[in-house]
């Protein structure tokens, strides 16, 4: 990796004016991106943002409506991922994608080979594969045997050979898309140590990340996306960590806090409740407790284990370690069917892979949970059916020609209230709700969260306990009771209504962590 | 059973397809072979081409309601071929030793017992659907083979074991009648519980499934061994009809014809919705092609070089790459 | 003690070695039973017997290895059978023109397998189960009867023995099939192409970002099975000196076994085309030892190998399941 570019001043990749439209959807509006050799360019910006549309530009899969991209002061118009690395830009993704069955070395010299000479046979110079390998590894200070599979080394080894594959053909630019989710603090540590290394040597590095520490311990500059445009970019320096995540979040600071008026907390037992609820690679040890009649909201950024520490609550994803303890038992669930039957329910943030039934109809997608939950008999009539699905179409407002129409028809929102009717058929006495109303206009949000409010605040006491995750800040501390922090996988903090207002709590988010 | 689309066009509706298949292939067959269409009756019996379609097409639909389950969940078994050899050969190597009754359910026994190895394979163990029946396929026949010790195996007697698979009701053979009451049983079962929904939710998406409270392993298992039962069943025909087994030719080539039988009613190999009544038109459209090829005169072997045709068409027009293409 | 099972378990060649171990156990166990076994003609046989089931398997090998499956292997074999004996007995073609043409076509027609399952996406089983229909329909549409096959040069390589040392010998069909296991030996290992092969079975996803040509190599593959099957054909015919529609029924199913038993997992990326060879053994040994017993009917072979199906398919499941979670 020579420092090709003669003038460090200049960058290497400008983008200025990219759009992007999909039916229906603008992803990209107008955005700039400068990429300056010997430099750590963070790209940040919450779910939504564009990012990972922009990358696809970056990298020729996806072609800009309008914009130009130039390398070097030469205009390039990438088609294919191919035409990309060509160029020199090379990416590296969360999910490590190389062949697991492959040896390190092979996965580094894959589709160029170093090969013996003709009148010898013209094979692949397998001595020469596995010196190859070694160079380039050492070049990152990585000493491990090549000849073995890759399956065999942990997650951030197989990473650090992802990026040894990206670098070995000379590279003008390193796109690292979110590398480091997976990963523990010591291996990211190692990778930084990697990166730096890279930089100082001339590389221009792209670095999407949503970790904010991470970003503060390596980048040089950072640029900040939301809703398909750039907000800006600023030079890691002079940027602090609050006025980042305002910038992410996208409350202007000057706008009325969102006052919440008190409501006498919930008392009494917990119906569920977890101790040291924790996932390798997910979730950190966290505590919680769920009462009925109260609404517990998750706040923090993306990446910070609010979905996956729903998805441990409801036995999606298996813990490796803490207790739930829910009805008088403790244990850990093994499956979803048993957190159901314990009368818990989870309506996931992902509609698509993981809620919607897309060929099935509004009413059985509807049915679907309580029907799951009752076994193979069928639970109502026909009539009864009917009925109970035209009621939450009626009460949650899901626009649909009849309830016979396949919910695929349906609008993003619409098909998110049918999932939510899902879930409330089976009245539950603890709902998890991840990003309820994503997708769904402004004026019907109020509605909605104002109708799942009701369902915790009955007057009777026999309201449910609810989580409500979000990542739109001022929505969580308009329906919650008490809102969790959690940043960086952890918890960082509990509070109730009324100490809370939105700075406060992007303060909590965007606080330094203390020596622990 | 499918759902009813909203669109008033009767095209729209999923066994449009499928039954002006069936019409237009009856359509040829009567102006290509006369006489085609013609019934009569004769002691008592309905005889007729038509009659013989829906007899021989029997068993084939029979595999096909189960094949449809499996294939919903977007499993295949290929085994069946081997079952219906298995539980005819079974039926006939007791039948002599100790009755009817006891050589019938003896047959649906080991059927059963093939069902339910093959759910555990793709249930429990999680083997892919094509390995873990292919074991059973190629064992399967192996232990047909061993029962009748190499031998076609011929039963003369009991007159009632003959019943099943030639015997006559009420003018039409006693063999529709079992396929009608087999599929309205099933029909039954899909719409008066929840199975039918649970076998498609779990097609669709089955993570989805999953997070939503439903049984997977036990909605997979299910469906291996109802296959594996309707199998059986249509050997224990087969066997009733040819009055002997034949480990080695029965239920041969049995899979590609049920799978056949499934996209031609419509049913997608990716797993999801399926229509019961569009596999037993699908089952009948290749009895139909049969049987109009042998009534022309031409070898009986072109209808594998067309089966194989048909096959590529249907897989073709069905697979994604072939839409995106046509809607570009 | 565990830690070493582990390292044991989880190397590429495990399920390799356990075939060649049973391999050995089962010559041992014939030759400790049977007198007249334990010589070099016994296993010089067995090669000669099934030289052209190890042709297929060394292509079905390419196949599974890739992520793939081909089932049209047999019906290819019976239709290149029935295309040889027709052209040289109907049509008095010169051997020398038939065999190159038959080899082409069968490449041909796994090379079009292979564009239909890469082009529309389709699971490589449900079309070659229709290529095993299309092939063996387009049999018996040109002989329902079989035709025996008299050209020179076959009878000639049917009846010629290869001699080797200590009066031992093999026939030019199982030195065919020798070569062939070398040259699949040789491509899997030092060419691009066989390489590629073993990332497709990895992970298709990721060998296409990795930007290797995917496409080319998985028509590539189905053309090398159709390529192996219609000379496994060419070496059946010479055996069998006809062409006949029922050649080689179920040689697919045997062709997969073996693959499987010499230690490739199914779901591809793991394996060893030299694995080929000892699976064929082991299911030539199987055989042989069946009949040699003469006790049991010959019906047991399938049931073995259907048991030794199993045990091998779920051996490779617990232990990717182990990896996964260890």
């Amino acid at each position: 990796m020579r420092a090709m570019n003669p003038d460090p001043s200049a960058p290497v990749l400008d983008l200025s004016g990219i759009h992007k439209a999909f039916p229906g959807v603008k992803a990209l509006s107008d955005v700039r991106l400068r990429l300056f050799p010997g430099e750590v360019h963070a790209l940040m910006g919450q779910n939504g943002a564009g990012k990972s549309t922009l990358i696809k530009v970056l990298t020729g899969l996806y072609t800009p409506d309008a914009g130009s991209i130039t390398l070097d002061g030469q205009p390039i118009a990438p088609k294919r991922t191919e035409d990309a690395q060509a160029l020199g830009i090379r990416t590296v993704y969360q999910e490590v994608n190389l062949c697991p069955n492959l040896s390190v070395a092979e996965n580094i010299c894959a589709g160029r080979f170093p090969r013996t000479p003709w009148w010898s046979g013209g094979r692949i110079d397998w001595p020469a594969v596995h010196a190859e390998a070694r160079r380039v590894l050492g070049q990152m200070d990585l000493d491990i045997d090549v000849t073995q599979p890759l399956s065999r080394y942990s997650l951030s080894i197989q990473q650090m050979v992802a990026i040894a594959r990206a670098l070995r053909i000379s590279a003008r630019v390193l796109i690292l898309d979110e590398p480091t989710s997976s990963l523990d603090d010591a291996a990211v540590q190692r990778l930084f140590t990697v990166l730096r290394r890279l930089r100082d040597q001339g590389l221009a590095i792209l670095f999407v990340t949503h970790f904010l520490d991470q970003t503060y311990a390596l980048a040089d500059r950072i640029t900040i996306m939301r809703n398909g445009e750039t907000e800006g970019e600023y030079l890691a320096a002079d940027l602090s960590r609050l006025a980042l995540v305002n910038k992410m979040v996208g409350a202007p600071p000057d706008q009325q806090p969102t006052r919440l008026d008190s409501q006498a907390p919930a008392t009494g037992e917990p119906v569920l409740r977890a101790t040291g609820l924790a996932r390798q690679g997910a979730l950190q040890p966290l505590d919680l407790a769920l009462r009925r009649g109260e609404v517990l909201g998750l706040a923090g950024l993306l990446g910070s284990g609010r979905t996956e520490a729903a998805r441990l609550l409801f036995g999606a994803d298996t813990a490796d370690a803490g207790e739930l303890h829910v009805g008088g038992r403790s244990g850990r669930w093994r499956s979803p069917r048993e957190a159901i039957a314990a009368g818990l329910a989870f309506c996931s943030e992902d509609r698509k892979h993981e809620g919607a039934i897309l060929d099935l109809s509004v009413r059985d997608n509807i049915l679907l949970a309580l029907q799951a939950r009752a076994g193979l008999r069928l639970v109502l009539s026909r009539e009864q059916q009917q009925a109970l699905a035209d009621d939450y179409i009626q009460r949650l407002g899901i626009k649909t020609a009849s309830a016979d129409t396949p919910i695929g028809q349906l609008s993003g929102g619409n098909q998110q209230k049918a999932l939510l009717a899902r879930w409330l058929a089976t009245e539950p006495a603890v709902l998890i709700l991840d990003e309820p109303t994503r997708g769904i206009d402004v004026r019907a949000k109020e509605d909605l969260m104002d109708a799942v409010r009701a369902l915790a605040h009955k007057a009777d006491g026999s309201g449910m306990a609810l989580l409500f995750i979000s990542s739109e800040l001022p929505e969580v501390l308009h329906c919650s009771d008490r809102v969790l922090v959690m940043r960086d996988r952890r918890a960082a903090g509990t509070y109730a209504r009324g100490e809370l207002d939105e700075r406060s709590v992007l303060e909590v988010i965007a606080a330094e962590p203390t020596a622990a | 059973m499918s759902t009813r689309p909203t669109g008033p066009k009767a095209w729209h509706h999923p066994l449009a397809r499928p039954l002006a298949a069936l019409i237009l292939l009856l359509a040829v067959a009567a102006v290509s072979v006369p006489g085609f269409l013609h019934l009569e009756i004769k002691d008592g019996h309905l005889y007729g081409n038509l009659v013989d379609i829906l007899h021989r097409a029997a068993p084939l639909m029979l595999a096909a309601l189960g094949m449809t389950l499996v294939i919903a969940t977007r499993g295949i078994d290929v085994s069946v071929g081997a079952v219906v050899a298995i539980a005819g050969t079974v039926a006939c190597a007791l039948v002599s030793t100790y009755g009817v009754a006891v050589a019938f359910a003896a047959a649906l026994g080991a059927a059963l017992l093939c069902g339910l190895w093959n759910g555990l394979l793709v249930s429990a163990l999680g083997l892919q659907p094509i390995i873990a029946t292919l074991i059973l396929m190629v064992a399967g026949r192996g232990l047909a083979q061993l029962i009748t010790d190499g031998q076609i195996l011929t039963v003369y007697e009991p007159a009632s074991f003959f019943w099943l698979g030639g015997g006559w009701l009420l003018g039409l053979p006693v063999s529709l009648f079992v396929v009608a009451t087999v599929a309205g049983l099933t029909a039954l079962l899909m719409r008066r519980t929840a199975l039918g929904l649970f076998i498609q939710t779990v097609g669709i998406n089955p993570v989805a499934a999953r997070l939503a409270g439903v049984h997977t392993a036990a909605i997979v298992f299910f469906v291996y061994v109802y296959c594996s039962l309707g199998a059986g069943l249509a050997g224990l025909m087969v066997a009733s009809n040819i009055k002997s087994a034949d480990a080695n030719n029965a239920g041969l080539l049995l899979e590609l014809d049920a799978i056949l039988a499934v996209t031609l009613g419509g049913g997608q190999l990716s797993g999801g919705k399926f229509s019961l009544l569009g596999s037993l038109i699908g089952a009948l459209i290749i009895q139909t092609l049969t049987s109009t090829i042998y009534a022309l005169g031409v070898p009986p072997q072109v209808t594998m070089v067309v089966k194989a045709v048909v096959v590529f068409a249907v897989c073709i027009s069905q697979s994604s790459a072939w839409s995106s293409w046509r809607k570009a | 003690m565990s830690q070493r099972l582990r390292a044991l378990t989880g190397a590429p060649a495990f399920t390799t070695w356990v075939s060649v171990a049973l391999m050995a156990l089962l010559f041992i166990a014939g030759a400790a039973s049977y007198t007249g076994f334990a010589s070099l003609q016994v296993v010089l046989n067995l090669l000669i017997d099934n030289a052209f089931l190890l042709v297929i398997a060394v292509g079905m090998s390419f196949v599974i290895l890739s992520g793939g499956i081909d089932l049209s292997v047999g019906s290819v074999l019976a239709l290149t059978t029935m295309v040889a004996a027709w052209l040289l007995q109907v049509a008095h073609w010169p051997a020398e023109a038939v065999i190159p043409l038959v080899l082409l076509g069968g490449a041909l027609f796994g090379a079009l397998q292979g564009l239909v399952i890469h082009v529309f996406r389709l699971q490589p089983f449900i079309v070659t189960l229709a290529g095993m229909f299309l092939a063996r329909g387009l049999c018996f549409l040109i002989s329902v009867d079989s035709i025996t096959i008299d050209a020179p040069l076959f009878v000639a390589l049917s009846q010629t023995q290869i001699p080797l040392f200590g009066g031992a010998f093999l026939s030019p069909g199982a030195v065919i099939a020798l070569a062939v296991l070398a040259a699949g030996v040789w491509a899997a290992q030092a060419t691009a192409f066989g390489r590629t092969v073993y990332a497709l079975g990895g992970n298709e996803t990721s060998a296409l970002m990795m930007g290797l040509p995917v496409g080319r190599t998985k028509v590539a593959v189905y053309a090398l099975s159709g390529g192996c099957a219609s000379l496994a054909g060419l070496l059946f015919a010479f055996y069998m000196l006809s062409g006949y529609g029922q050649h080689g029924q179920g040689v697919e199913l045997d062709a997969i076994a073996a693959v499987v038993i010499g230690g490739t997992v199914l779901t591809g990326g793991y394996g060893y085309v030299a694995g080929a060879l000892s699976g064929v053994l082991v299911l030539g040994l199987i055989q042989t030892l069946i009949a040699f017993d003469g006790t049991l009917s010959s019906w047991w072979t399938k049931i073995v190998i259907g048991a030794l199906l199993f045990v091998f398919c779920a051996v490779q499941r617990l232990l990717s399941l182990k990896k996964a979670h260890p």
